[in-house]
């Protein structure tokens, strides 16, 4: 039997007139221009092919390797429920298998959806302008700071609140590593970012401020005042938040900030190892030319009729080469589609009713905890769906999730593991997905435990 | 046209049902007091059956792989396997939290390890990682690779670029952004890059050079060798744009030809969706001594199990907030398992048959300004017919839309005015090719007969040519009645 070459149709026919059309004898003669000392003669070290239904076998032993259990896990990466409708669009042929919509007449369905989805974060973080999306929340940040950078040329230093995640200050110091610019930390005080503290470490030096609501320890923090604090040096105020919070909570724009950062993977997209996710970006009207990344606009067609179309493309890689906004090409576009199906599935009233049972569970399960002699909180300031507590030291933090690891509970993220800093210290995400039969669990294994 | 989501939503409808909340009610307002929200946001209330049919809406009016040919030059736009989707589906990888014990990940560890070295035998590197999100994230990565190298052998001084003028945008912005001053070097008259022309930036002062290869006129840099024997003599790197690695999987090997550094994108040669823009993947990898500098964590495998390495000093530090777009690392590596040694070689192969094949059946009609054998893609120059008939290469792709073929990448690279860059990929049968040289010879019939049915183009689509200089212009990028 001949071989078959999985997805490659050609017959031995077709190989041979197509060879005679080209006026070549053999399909080794096509890669004559390949010079001798770089040629491969030997074949690659990987398997041999297989059907694609031990492939999928084998990849679902390998996904049977991994373990679940019922999960209070967080920092960036939320369990929440998937509405079927919003699997459904993930799973659309016509998105998924298309690319960036760069002939508009034959992409009129993706552009006008990546510009629903531009309406939806706009709607959500208060603020005017938005694009189709950066890799996740965290790059996200760093390409604010790029943004605040531009503007304020002169400036060198991008000041960022130790309440933003570890992981974003880490894309940050690398995306700014071996360069002239400096990132600061404003230290926190009990978790909270203080105003006294920005104010002494804030100069004519800063391009931008990066503070973060709900924060690295789930606190809701209050940021009356700050961007006023920021502005009076004509730095960039940026706040990352966690979308799912914004039906109950101030958003972005409320607080004065120049940019709104986060990551919507909270609507509509599974855990799935941390990626992929969507970054969303909103800015001030002032800002839109400096924005990175693709943007839908709305415009006309030859006839008047209304069409969408990606614009302001003069920011871009592919035009601007090096004095391009942003090194921005792919994006998270499908993943941005899923997070608008979702929030068009559940609408206003849905995204206040799942934030509303995640902020009722959550506190349930932190009422029954401080019940418990050792347990001790971290803070008591107001939180969303995540609060820190604080086991004494890294061992014991680890001990704890270890033992209810052992009995069936991921009960919650050691921060020492993310930032030397908060040895001890370990959050717990309360998602409306958990029922109260699993909190109760959780509080009688933690009681175990513990005692 | 299809209404705006926002224009079919009524005040007080209803789509979802979560769960009947199962504790006390605690409300937000007494909670959280000035923190508060004053008001809902303003999102469209909808039935799911219609969000269901608005999207469904807007996929049918929008060109796919799924739906028809799609040889976007540079793209790879190959046919996506559904295998993979069903893989990347299972919930044994879905539903796993990046945070949650070593111990409970192995599977998803065991891929990306396992990912990690075919890839690196692919490309002859010799490691690598999977957490950079796109091809430009990758050259990102690799260019903060180059300065972490010479700032830990103290040569600060490093800290030029050089990038063929035919490169992709994306190589000079990363080099930009990452504080390397950008030479943009032009093509000799046989398109590739010239020893010669390097000789006078082979100092001191050199950080490296970017390259793809194939290049992106489709040819094969032939002086490789040579050129990666200067840059290191000279005490630079190399970098490898992987974006045209299904010339040569199989062929020849980035690692064999000298590069430092390279990324792929795995949302072209293997196969995973572009996703109407992404997430993709661009995994980068590297020669021996620039592995100390890669991010942070590394996946390592002890005793037959596997956990992430974040002991490296030399780091540059994290890129990406977790370990990249795993779904997509999972479809990439469904796609390999597939195609195994011999699959991927007769990818390449069939890529090449396929574009020489349409090259030489339009040569005669399209101007070829590098007439010779090419690889994976080549680019036609529809300088003379504008000139003859006053239709443009961006005519010819309307005249493709209204046909429903997707164009090919147009007016890139600039070295070739008017240039139609066309990538068929080995997914395609010959009928689907012969298709697409016959509507090709028609609109060149077309240019010189009717030149009107083309410079009017589209007129059957859901809208005719949109006015983008408009857009810019007066920039409406949200809907306005949402207020």
């Amino acid at each position: 039997m001949d071989p078959y070459y999985a997805y490659i149709p050609h017959t031995e026919e077709d190989v041979k007139s197509m060879l005679q059309a080209v006026g070549v004898d053999s399909v080794e003669e096509l890669f004559s221009d390949i010079p001798e000392s770089v040629f491969l003669r030997k074949p690659l070290d990987v398997p041999e092919g297989v059907s694609e239904h031990e492939a999928a076998e084998f990849m679902k032993r390998l996904a049977e390797k991994n373990i679940r259990r019922t999960s209070f896990l967080g920092c960036g990466i939320y369990d929440h429920i998937v509405p079927a409708a919003v699997q459904q669009v993930a799973s659309t042929p016509g998105f998924v298998t298309a690319y960036t919509p760069y002939q508009a007449e034959m992409s009129q369905g993706l552009l006008q959806a990546i510009f629903e989805f531009q309406t939806m974060i706009c709607q959500l973080t208060g603020l005017d302008v938005s694009n189709a999306s950066l890799y996740d929340g965290h790059t996200a940040a760093a390409e604010a700071a790029a943004i605040a950078l531009q503007v304020r040329r002169k400036a060198h230093t991008i000041l960022v609140s130790e309440g933003v995640h570890p992981f974003t200050r880490s894309v940050l110091a690398s995306y700014y590593r071996d360069s002239d610019i400096t990132i600061r930390t404003i230290p926190v005080e009990g978790g909270i970012t203080r105003i006294q503290r920005l104010r002494e470490l804030i100069d004519e030096d800063t391009a931008a401020v990066i503070l973060q609501t709900p924060n690295l320890f789930g606190i809701l923090e209050d940021f009356t005042g700050f961007a006023e604090a920021v502005h009076e040096h004509k730095a960039l105020c940026v706040i990352s938040s966690n979308p799912m919070t914004l039906g109950l909570c101030r958003n972005q724009g409320s607080w004065g900030a120049d940019i709104a950062v986060g990551d919507t993977q909270p609507f509509g997209l599974p855990a799935s190892f941390g990626g992929p996710t969507v970054g969303y970006m909103a800015a001030s009207q002032k800002l839109l030319r400096k924005m990175p990344g693709r943007i839908a606009g709305e415009t006309v067609d030859a006839e008047g009729k209304r069409a969408f179309v990606l614009t302001l493309q003069a920011r871009e890689q592919h035009i601007k080469r090096e004095r391009a906004t942003s090194n921005i090409c792919s994006n998270q576009a499908l993943a941005a589609i899923i997070s608008t199906a979702y929030l068009a599935v559940t609408g206003p009233g849905g995204l206040q009713e799942a934030g509303s049972q995640c902020v009722s569970k959550a506190h349930y399960l932190y009422d029954k905890l401080k019940e418990i002699p050792a347990v001790r909180p971290f803070s008591d300031a107001p939180f969303f769906h995540e609060f820190t507590l604080d086991m004494g030291s890294g061992s014991q933090a680890k001990s704890f999730l270890r033992e209810m690891s052992s009995r069936g509970i991921f009960a919650g993220v050691h921060l020492g593991d993310l930032d030397a800093s908060c040895e001890g210290l370990v959050a717990v995400a309360v998602t409306e997905k958990r029922t109260r039969q699993q909190l109760d669990d959780y509080a009688a294994r933690a009681q175990e435990v513990l005692s | 046209m299809n209404q705006l989501i926002f224009e079919i939503s009524r005040s007080g409808r209803k789509g979802y049902r979560f769960p009947k909340q199962d504790v006390p009610q605690r409300e937000a307002q007494q909670l959280f007091g000035v923190i508060a929200a004053k008001q809902a946001p303003n999102l469209p209330e909808t039935a799911e059956v219609d969000v269901i049919r608005h999207f469904e809406n807007l996929a049918r009016d929008n060109f796919a792989v799924d739906a028809g040919f799609y040889p976007l030059g540079s793209c790879t736009m190959k046919y996506n396997p559904k295998v993979n989707e069903l893989t990347s589906r299972e919930a044994g990888f879905t539903e796993v939290h990046p945070l949650q014990p070593e111990e409970t990940a192995q599977g998803s560890l065991e891929l990306i390890h396992t990912l990690t070295g075919y890839l690196s035998e692919i490309t002859g590197m010799s490691w690598g990682t999977m957490q950079s999100m796109a091809g430009a994230h990758g050259e990102f990565t690799g260019m903060k690779l180059f300065r972490a190298y010479f700032s830990a052998a103290g040569e600060h001084q490093r800290t030029r670029l050089i990038v063929p003028s035919s490169s992709h945008g994306t190589n000079p912005a990363s080099a930009h952004l990452s504080g390397f001053e950008v030479i943009e070097l032009p093509a000799d008259e046989r398109g590739l890059v010239s020893p010669e022309s390097l000789k006078p930036y082979m100092n001191d002062q050199l950080a490296g050079i970017m390259l793809t290869n194939p290049n992106t006129l489709g040819l094969y840099e032939t002086d490789i060798l040579e050129i990666s024997e200067m840059v290191h003599e000279a005490g630079g790197l190399l970098y490898y744009d992987g974006a045209n690695l299904n010339a040569v999987m199989g062929k020849s090997r980035p690692g064999d030809m000298g590069f430092d550094v390279i990324h792929l994108n795995l949302h072209k040669t293997f196969s995973t969706p572009h996703g109407g823009g992404g997430p993709g993947a661009g995994p980068v990898l590297v020669s021996d001594r620039l592995v100390p500098f890669l991010p942070v964590p590394d996946v390592v495998k002890t005793d037959g199990d596997y956990r992430f390495d974040w002991d490296r000093p030399q780091s540059i530090g994290k890129i990406s907030g977790f370990y990249g777009n795993f779904g997509v690392l999972v479809r990439a590596l469904t796609y390999i398992l597939v195609m195994g040694k011999d699959g991927l070689t007769r990818a390449s192969e069939m890529a090449v048959l396929n574009a020489n094949y349409v090259m030489e059946s339009l040569k005669d009609l399209y101007y070829l300004p590098y007439d010779q054998v090419c690889k994976h893609e080549f680019v036609f120059s529809a300088e003379k017919m504008k000139k003859d008939t006053g239709v443009s290469a961006l005519d010819v792709a309307k005249g493709l839309v209204e046909r429903s073929i997707h164009p090919p990448t147009v007016y890139f690279p600039l070295i070739v005015p008017e240039a139609l860059m066309i990538e068929p990929t080995e997914t395609e049968t010959k009928e689907t090719l012969d298709r697409f040289i016959a509507v090709m010879t028609e609109i060149h019939r077309l240019a010189y007969e009717d030149a009107s049915q083309l410079t009017e183009a589209p007129r059957g689509t859901s809208v005719r040519r949109v006015d983008d200089v408009r857009a810019a212009r007066h920039p409406v990028v949200r809907w306005e009645g949402a207020e």
